[in-house]
């Protein structure tokens, strides 16, 4: 698209007027196919049946914007001679930006974990709100848990969601047939789903990539089908409800003597109870973040990445394979398992239908925009997404082409995820970040 | 030299499906020495030291790590009983530092030794020193190709299975690596097996060789022998010698 020539001596904007105005006429050729039948024509719901409207004044105007738009890209964009950038700056100020930008980047995370924990007490935060930031950090849980298996051990798994329902219903189940309390549900659900992890692990041991991804799929699809069909034991497409909310340390969110507000002193109000769900999904979270990054830097952690880089290399040098997998996998679904425990007690009512695939291509995509690997990337995919689905739902019909949008976008910007970098687990005097365009994949073999 | 070898293939066969690739290999690697086993695209090189690793696993025939049977052994456990393999195409972590590549080298041996393990290794390659916070990708060949000797030595070997360490390297690069094989086995009494194409410095540099032709030993002998005999000259040598 750009030109091809260049002028010798001095860089200087060039435009070759009749390719600009073949390009543009395309332009216009292809606007007005689109949007000369999408817009201009309408139906609306008339007496006695469907009337048309005609709109041809709304679809000039937007023909007429793709048009001047592309001719202001021709003339400020695509005029630059090859080998330019498209906007010049000193590098004095390039370099400074840098700096500035990494002290941003170092201070990012305690400025993100501040904001979180005084989030509920600042005075635009209301219930909505609240409602919305449990259920972004409740995706940026499950994104950390994934990226242990996608992003540290390269483990494509399209069947996240699985190990999500089963924390879920173990926790409901075991409050509904034995009365167990969430506190006492929580460990158990981890452990039930990190058990399945090592159950779906064993079979899918020899597949890769694409196998794998299809296997993992599947076992999503089965765990989902059979929640829907074992009428008896888990409700079936009625789900399970009426699984009880959590306690503070054993005093409960109610107006009761002995509740919560009533044994601090407070006037009962139910916001007290998101709070504390807002801060318990947090808590969660941040210790799969913590949990994580340990494990990154003990042999296990450096094990699963180095699985993700070759796994003949690691043979090689003595790592049994297949117990490196069966703990990603394990560890990955251990945290699924605890997130889908609070899922199950914030809702109160669970059913197959919260565990579809798209969840789980919602979690992969948190985590592959976000960059592979990257645990700050994955607060910052789960905002985008979460809360964008939420700022896009007036446009209801429109948010999935959004979104669709957006990521395309993403990728095409950022083929490597949002952060891209790569901070090495240990290092010798100072730390190293490893640039994005240094991670590409299929090379140094 | 000892009265037993320290690595002993007997009579191995192995296959690809129905394809033949070994057809009864019969070698030996003694202590302290290096032994360089070379042949032409095909011959099954390559094969054998994956069937010494265990992948594949061989069909007939044994194979013996220092008088225990090993050829039945998963693969990991094999390169825990000390032997070391750097295998062909170097396969370096690329995403990882030249320091947490040489960290995963030392997986299965004991951290005490670490530290010295490490000076040792960067003695040896300094160049790997001076890139040790750089990511493995960005290293040219033949640093990879230290990198994945030093890491293959971070486990503390006893026997170092070398899978064609000049592939695509300058001859420069080659004579260093060499260079440093030959080093490894007169300093620390190292033994190599080396599986190469680049005949001419893989027989100068080895105490013994072995000739594969289509999955069999065809000859054997000392590394100078080998390179005056006339069959290795006319097959392997016509314009190898640079």
């Amino acid at each position: 698209m750009a030109d091809t020539e260049s002028t010798p001596s001095r860089p200087a904007r060039h435009l070759d007027f009749s390719k600009v105005v073949k390009d543009l006429i395309v332009t216009t050729l292809i606007a007005t196919a689109v949007f000369g039948s999408t817009i201009a024509f309408r139906t609306v719901s008339a007496a006695g049946g469907l009337g048309l409207e005609v709109r041809y004044d709304i679809a000039f105007y937007v023909i007429a914007a793709v048009v001047i738009g592309r001719l202001l890209l021709w003339i400020f964009v695509w005029s630059k001679p090859p080998g330019t950038s498209a906007v010049e700056m000193p590098v004095s100020i390039k370099s400074g930006l840098a700096k500035v930008s990494a002290k941003v980047g170092k201070g990012f995370g305690p400025t993100m974990l501040l904001f979180a924990l005084v989030f509920p007490f600042l005075p635009f935060t209301d219930r909505y709100l609240l409602d919305l930031s449990i259920l972004i950090l409740t995706y940026v849980m499950l994104g950390w848990g994934l990226n242990i298996v996608v992003g540290l051990a390269g483990l494509l798994d399209l069947g996240y969601v699985a190990f999500y329902a089963i924390g879920a219903y173990s926790y409901a189940l075991l409050a509904q047939y034995f009365g167990f309390s969430f506190w006492m549900c929580l460990p158990l659900a981890g452990i039930l789903a990190a058990f399945w992890g090592i159950i779906l692990g064993f079979p899918v041991l020899r597949l890769r990539g694409d196998y794998l991804a299809i296997v993992t799929l599947a076992f999503g699809e089965i765990i989902r089908i059979v929640l829907l069909n074992w009428y008896q034991f888990t409700g079936g497409p009625d789900g399970l409800s009426g699984i009880p909310r959590p306690s503070f340390f054993g005093l409960p969110f109610n107006r009761s003597e002995g509740g919560f507000a009533d044994f601090f002193g407070l006037d009962y109000s139910s916001i007290h109870r998101i709070m504390f769900l807002y801060f318990l999904i947090l808590a969660l979270a941040l210790l799969t973040n913590f949990v994580t990054n340990r494990l990154r830097r003990l042999p296990i952690g450096r094990a699963w990445e180095a699985l993700r880089e070759d796994e003949i290399a690691c043979r090689s040098l003595g790592l049994n394979t297949t117990s490196v997998k069966l703990t990603a996998f394990a560890i990955g679904a251990m945290f699924a398992g605890f997130a889908g425990s609070f899922f199950a007690t914030r809702q109160g009512f669970i059913s197959p239908e919260s565990f579809t695939f798209i969840e789980s291509a919602l979690i992969l995509a948190i985590v592959v925009l976000g960059g592979m690997g990257s645990q700050t990337g994955v607060v910052i995919a789960s905002i985008a997404m979460i809360g964008g689905f939420e700022i896009f739902r007036e446009a209801e019909q429109f948010r999935m082409l959004i979104f669709g949008l957006a990521m395309v976008i993403i990728m095409i910007w950022r083929p490597r995820g949002l952060i891209s970098t790569r901070i090495p687990s240990i290092f010798l005097k100072e730390k190293k970040k490893v640039s994005a365009d240094m991670v590409a994949q299929g090379e140094g073999h | 030299m000892s009265e037993q070898p320290l690595l002993e293939v007997k009579d191995v066969e192995t296959f690809y499906g129905k394809i033949q690739a070994l057809k009864g290999v019969t070698m030996e690697v003694n202590s302290g020495e290096i032994v360089t086993l070379i042949g032409a695209n095909g011959a099954g090189k390559s094969t054998l030291m994956m069937t010494i690793c265990g992948n594949p696993r061989a069909a007939a025939g044994q194979i013996i790590f220092d008088g225990q049977d090993i050829t039945n052994l998963p693969t990991h456990e094999i390169t825990r009983m000390n032997i070391a393999l750097s295998p062909e195409g170097r396969r370096i972590f690329p995403r990882m530092t030249v320091y947490e590549n040489l960290i995963m080298g030392a997986t299965t041996s004991d951290p005490a030794y670490f530290d010295k393990d490490l000076a040792h290794a960067f003695e040896l390659f300094p160049r790997l020193k001076e890139r040790k916070d750089q990511r493995g990708g960005t290293l040219s060949g033949g640093e990879q190709q230290m990198l994945a000797i030093a890491r293959a030595l971070m486990a503390r070997p006893r026997l170092l299975l070398l899978d064609e360490p000049s592939l695509g390297l300058a001859p420069l690069v080659v004579k260093q690596i060499f260079e440093a094989i030959k080093m490894l086995n007169e300093q620390d009494g190292l033994t190599v097996f080396l599986v190469e194409q680049n005949a001419y410095h893989a027989l100068k540099l080895a105490n013994r060789g072995y000739v594969m032709v289509n999955g069999t030993v065809t000859l054997s002998g000392t590394g100078k022998e080998l390179l005056a005999s006339e069959e290795v000259r006319a097959a392997y040598l016509e314009g190898g010698a640079h």
